[in-house]
């Protein structure tokens, strides 16, 4: 498939950095200038989440930055509004993360179709299982050139990796540990995953998430995998630093080596 | 007999399924590998049985009562689920899932509560199995069912209040399940109700459907007929009802009414009745009817009922409703305290608040004379003492 994402990791020599952060937060019309800042500071990609009241598999930060986002009135048509204004200044590989529930009441076929329509390049659905994607999705993600993204875990069998790596098209989503978004990780075992599912010679490159939140662990991450995702860590030092540019340049600074 | 099961991955027609994140691939494929074939074992059956019998008091009495019947021109009998031990039908499912735990070998088991009756029912079990527990419930439900709070606590639970949200079963469900996602490999959590992803919906089904199979027994001892007319049952989650009415979906006689909590009405958007305001959608990784905004964000439930206080109903329930297998009611905060406090007056039972709705729903029914009627009383009142207190003070 011919799409940003694909043409990052063709074109990308050293490590992939991708940043999320939640649609809407801090505050409602902040997405597009934070995607501006996050490329201009050498972001490779972003995740922009689109807010759920009940996040499953997230930690405090990204539950709390949700929240806000609801109540800052983010939805996904004011988001696909957003998004068609930031791809008229950038070209940054895009892609939407959140919940299945939200895309459901949007239309599913509605949802992928103003995906690709607005120039959004894939999607991340945390709780849309392998065998729901294959039935109901994957036709359509490949019509609309639309990558994928699946999560694997240390807990994840081996075959269970193959098939998911079979079914993707973009990159494979690996989360650290056992852990919800912006845990600590047991590091020995992590290491052991990590060398392990790089051993396995996989189609598409792996991206690390899941408690990257400084430059050792960015590092760390990369060794094994193409580049890493960070998250809370973003949203917290948003939080506390702000959306302005320069904070921006700052977070990005204590990442990259 | 007539039951209900899901298809091999978990679909009640359009309902069901398991939308979890891969971190939990692993635990649900090892509990949808095991389940049936445990519990079907023989050693399994022979356990559970003789802790049913011995440990929790079954068969729990099926009783006649006079003063409904007379109220309403109809046999009305109660399902005495109140006696067991513990005081609510909830002991019925964690005794059977901490025996599934011990088979699966689990050191640790998590649990979350609205009510509090399934957290003291799991904290039973594990001091029972020797298993440690940690409970999740939300902050403003301990504080409403503070006496189940201090029983989890002396039987030897950790209780984690869940600060999220509304505070309530929704949250500590979050919370638990989110636990479960760090734990994920010694660790079992018992769900209470007949919701989250496939195989619970169906094993908590399956444990509860003793309620159901003794009512027939019962029936057919006292009146000569396995099938009543009715049966009526309070609907959250919906795992009291599935357990009264699994051995009669499909009978044709029956007819299973379940009641939801309506709070203060249903348009006073103060309210839980998932059935009469939800459209479908996902809620802790079941597809269901949910209480929603239009953008997909599930709406903070209420009802004075901690039990019932939940925005989903579990996937058997959407499937009963939508296929016309079962009558899906609702009635408000006041008209559940009404029939409570009947019922302790009238009969000398006080009866929790979630069943409360149950018997509340039986006066906005006609009966033709000879009708019999079986309203499953799934717990007993003496956690909802200072709410009722305050009622009669207002």
């Amino acid at each position: 498939m011919n799409n940003r994402i694909n043409n990052l990791f063709h074109t990308k020599n050293g490590p992939v950095l991708s940043v999320y952060f939640t649609a809407g937060f801090p505050g409602r019309d902040d997405t597009v200038p934070l995607v501006e800042h996050l490329s201009e500071a050498g972001a490779d990609m972003i995740e922009l989440g689109f807010p759920f009241s009940d996040p499953l598999a997230d930690g405090p930060v990204i539950q709390n930055s949700s929240r806000l986002a609801i109540r800052n009135g983010m939805s996904l048509p004011l988001l696909f509004r957003q998004i068609k204004h930031i791809r008229k200044h950038t070209d940054i590989p895009l892609l939407l993360m959140g919940y299945l529930n939200p895309v459901m009441q949007y239309g599913e076929d509605r949802f992928l179709e103003k995906c690709a329509e607005t120039g959004i390049d894939g999607v991340i659905l945390p709780d849309m299982s392998l065998e729901y994607f294959r039935e109901h999705f994957r036709d359509r993600f490949c019509k609309l050139g639309l990558s994928n993204i699946l999560l694997i875990t240390p807990a994840t069998p081996p075959h269970r990796i193959r098939q998911i790596d079979a079914l993707s098209d973009g990159f494979i989503y690996m989360v650290s540990s056992d852990a919800i978004t912006g845990g600590s990780p047991d590091l020995s075992r992590q290491q052991e995953y990590y060398r392990r599912v790089a051993s396995m010679n996989l189609k598409n490159p792996t991206l690390t998430g899941f408690g990257i939140h400084d430059r050792d662990s960015f590092l760390n991450a990369c060794r094994y995998s193409r580049g890493a995702i960070v998250g809370s860590a973003f949203i917290k030092h948003l939080e506390a630093a702000g959306v302005s540019r320069e904070s921006v340049r700052k977070f990005m600074g204590s990442i990259l080596p | 007999m007539n039951s209900i099961h899901p298809d091999e991955r978990g679909y009640y027609g359009e309902f069901g399924g398991a939308f979890v994140p891969e971190m939990l691939y692993p635990n649900l494929t090892e509990l949808r590998k095991h389940y049936l074939p445990v519990i079907e074992s023989n050693d399994f059956k022979k356990e559970f049985r003789l802790l049913l019998r011995d440990y929790v008091g079954r068969p729990t009495p099926l009783y006649y009562s006079p003063k409904l019947s007379g109220e309403h021109g109809a046999s009305v009998y109660l399902k005495r689920e109140d006696l067991t031990h513990t005081g609510a039908h909830k002991i019925n499912n964690t005794i059977g899932q901490i025996l599934l735990a011990k088979r699966l070998n689990k050191k640790r088991i998590i649990a979350e509560t609205g009510a509090g009756q399934h957290g003291v029912a799991v904290a039973t079990a594990c001091a029972l199995a020797g298993i440690g527990c940690t409970v999740f419930m939300g902050k403003v439900d301990m504080h409403r069912q503070k006496p189940n709070v201090e029983r989890m606590k002396l039987l030897g639970a950790e209780v984690v209040p869940a600060v999220s949200g509304s505070q309530t079963l929704k949250d500590a469900t979050n919370e638990a399940i989110r636990e479960w996602i760090s734990h994920p490999a010694d660790t079992h959590y018992i769900i209470g109700s007949v919701v989250g992803p496939h195989p619970y919906p169906d094993m908590v089904a399956r444990f509860q459907s003793v309620i159901g199979l003794e009512i027939s027994d019962q029936l057919k001892e006292k009146t000569g007929k396995k099938t009543p007319d009715y049966v009526l049952a309070c609907l959250g989650g919906g795992s009291n009802a599935i357990g009264a009415f699994y051995p009669f979906i499909d009978n044709r006689v029956t007819q299973l009414i379940a009641v939801e909590a309506g709070g203060k009405g249903i348009h006073s958007g103060k309210t839980a009745a998932s059935i009469a305001l939800g459209r479908k959608g996902i809620i802790h990784g079941s597809r269901t009817y949910l209480i929603q905004t239009d953008d997909g964000q599930i709406i903070e439930p209420y009802s004075v009922s901690a039990g019932l206080d939940y925005p989903g109903i579990g996937p058997v329930h959407a499937y009963l409703h939508d296929t016309g297998k079962a009558k899906v009611v609702n009635v408000t905060d006041d008209e559940a305290m009404e029939a409570a406090l009947w019922l302790s007056r009238r009969e000398g039972i006080i009866p929790a608040l979630e069943p409360a709705h149950a018997l509340a729903y039986l006066r906005k029914m006609k009966f033709r004379p000879g009708d019999t009627v079986v309203v499953n009383l799934s717990g007993r009142g003496d956690k909802d003492m200072s709410i009722y207190r305050q009622y009669l003070h207002r």
